[in-house]
């Protein structure tokens, strides 16, 4: 029998989901909506950002609310970077996952310290400080942000193409849940987990706590900072919004609402509450009132999020 | 930089700060005694506000508005624990942010259905609109007023929470629940007081500031994150931190903003100094809370322990 922490592929439901997403553009294309693979490739992004934050918060105990910060980090790197000269996305995108880790590594290294609501509140305080100096900065674009005249380049491929942006969204979101699900099946995985569940006990057999969680909390905040340099090439413009806390608020709610501590929670409730919110906000103006009650139905109902639901059905 | 100048700031980040313990009273006591994070104080500020808007414009008595405001801001607040909240203590707290955080949401469309997205102006009573004269410096009326109301509030808090029964009650179920109840603390109806109490305060907050802020859908959220960070830095559960903590980021993001550019002018070429005064004065509590908690991991009084 495998243990209770290992999270096991499942080769054909897998292989179904990939096939689907593979195949979503080609739906939307015969449908004549091709806005709506602009949309998905949103959403792809939004999902690696969500799975950022759900390593961070499901499995590793530290309920950052200062996540956009990082995503912010990612996007200005890029918006900075391209009109300075740089055009390949072979550089921009690495560029941008380092501005997310190094952002990442500064605030952990403080906020780490405290633990529980003031650890929320400790990365909430560094994220503020990051969107006010976004907000009066005027090198940055102050209120108004930076606009991007073309997307990056990335080779062979043609990123200006919406389809090949999809796919290479895509690809990077799958590659970000395979890799985590490897560290997270590996020694450190486990050892994150043991300290999300009794950070006293891991530190009395030996483990060196703080360093471990800094080492997870730079991975987390540099996937972020990846997926912000993916939302500025995709929309051209990033504004200073992006990192206001509402939108941590926002990332937290996707990884509650999908599943906090399932690989794929973050994914999930970022999927679903994009699709939900695009889904309603065409029929009426007070779409949120909408959300509002679906979230509290979640949180009545299905305590473990949406992946809980599944799993107790299954 | 003159004298009236300084203490006319000095007045003006009294008057935040006064208003900011209003908001962070309640927040602090529900997050002391019941362990619950509640992002929708804001909200109840917000109604509040338009509660007071709305009566104020209809009847024409500024203090009608208020004990409008009072009164059905906290009979929300009482709806919303028994609905809701009281269901949410023995959560974890990411379920709390989760459906506070919905609360939010439906709370700012339901007051955009009511009053509509325009912000809806509300004026201060004209016999207050003026400017007094105060030891030889002009100040607005209406200002000292509300300075006023907020120390009166602040002293009537503390003399609930400090010297009656139900405020020992209160104290005994923030430094430790469970010993509180098997005392024979009856918290459900504690819970629910409280609760009504700190709707009330935000409310008082919203109505006061009305005239000087807009009144608008979404107003209650930047509060709110305000009120996080006072109650943080106070430590959790403290009324007296909350009060001191108040006053303090009251103090330090006024004078910051009045001050800091005019200080970097001194110090530095006008081209950084016009960039980088403003983007400082708005970081700078910010930056007090992490250094606070960076040196105190729990805030200036935690009140367990």
């Amino acid at each position: 029998m495998r243990d209770t922490l290992y999270i096991p592929l499942r080769p054909w439901p897998t292989l179904g989901v990939v096939a689907a997403l593979a195949l979503l553009p080609l739906a939307a294309a015969t449908l004549g909506q091709p806005f709506y693979v602009v949309f998905a490739t949103r959403v792809l992004i939004y999902a690696l950002i969500a799975t950022s934050l759900n390593l961070l918060i499901g499995y590793g105990g530290m309920v950052s609310f200062g996540h956009a910060a990082f995503v912010g980090a990612g996007a200005y790197a890029v918006a900075m970077l391209m009109p300075a000269g740089v055009a390949s996305a072979w550089l921009l995108w690495p560029a941008a996952l380092l501005a997310g880790a190094g952002f990442a590594f500064l605030v952990g290294a403080v906020s780490l310290r405290t633990r529980g609501v003031y650890f929320i509140m400790i990365t909430l305080a560094f994220a503020q400080m990051a969107y006010y100096l976004v907000l009066s900065l005027r090198v940055l674009g102050s209120d108004d942000g930076l606009t991007l005249s073309n997307r990056p380049s990335l080779g062979l491929v043609d990123l200006n193409r919406d389809t090949t942006f999809y796919y290479a969204a895509l690809a990077i979101l799958l590659a970000a849940l395979a890799g985590m699900r490897v560290l997270l099946n590996a020694p450190l995985g486990r050892a994150l987990q043991g300290i999300r569940d009794n950070e006293t006990r891991m530190e009395a057999i030996g483990f060196a706590t703080y360093r471990l969680k800094l080492l997870v909390f730079v991975i987390a905040g540099a996937a972020a900072g990846l997926g912000g340099g993916l939302l500025v090439s995709l929309n051209g413009l990033v504004g200073p919004n992006l990192l206001n806390w509402t939108q941590s608020g926002l990332l937290m709610i996707m990884v509650i609402l999908g599943g906090a501590g399932r690989l794929l929670g973050g994914a999930l409730g970022a999927v679903l509450l994009l699709v939900v919110e695009e889904a309603i906000a065409e029929h009426t103006i007070h779409w949120p009132l909408v959300i509002g009650v679906v979230l509290l139905a979640v949180v009545l109902f299905a305590p473990q999020g949406l992946s809980g639901l599944m799993r107790r059905r299954a | 930089m003159p004298p009236s100048l300084i203490a006319e700031q000095l007045l003006n980040g009294l008057q935040l700060g006064l208003m900011l313990f209003l908001l962070a009273a309640g927040l602090t006591l529900v997050f002391g005694i019941m362990d619950t994070i509640n992002l929708a104080h804001g909200s109840l500020y917000m109604i509040g506000a338009y509660i007071a808007a709305s009566v104020i414009e209809a009847s024409g008595s500024f203090l009608l508005g208020i004990a409008a405001a009072i009164a059905g801001t906290a009979l929300v607040g009482v709806a919303l624990e028994m609905a809701l909240l009281r269901r949410l203590y023995r959560r974890s707290h990411l379920s709390q942010v989760l459906a506070t955080f919905a609360v939010i949401l439906i709370a700012n469309e339901i007051v955009r259905m009511i009053w509509g997205s325009q912000p809806i102006l509300l004026n201060m009573p004209p016999a207050l609109s003026g400017p007094v004269e105060l030891l030889g410096l002009r100040y607005p009326a209406y200002r000292l007023v509300v300075i006023g109301v907020g120390l009166a509030t602040a002293v009537l808090l503390y003399l609930l929470v400090a010297r009656t029964r139900a405020g020992m009650w209160v104290r005994a179920g923030a430094s430790d629940r469970e010993m509180a109840e098997v005392m024979g603390v009856d918290t459900r109806r504690l819970f629910t007081l409280v609760f009504a109490i700190g709707a009330a305060l935000a409310a008082v907050a919203g109505a006061l500031l009305g005239p000087l802020l807009a009144v608008q859908v979404g107003m209650g959220e930047n509060v709110l994150i305000l009120a996080f960070v006072v109650i943080t830095i106070g430590g959790i559960g403290s009324i007296r931190g909350a009060l001191l903590a108040s006053l303090l980021v009251g103090l330090v993001d006024t004078a910051g903003r009045a001050f800091l550019p005019y200080l970097f002018r001194q110090m530095f070429p006008a081209v950084i100094a016009a960039e980088a005064g403003p983007a400082v004065a708005s970081m700078l509590i910010y930056v007090l809370m992490a250094a606070v908690l960076y040196f105190r991991p729990t805030g200036l009084f935690p009140a367990r322990g």
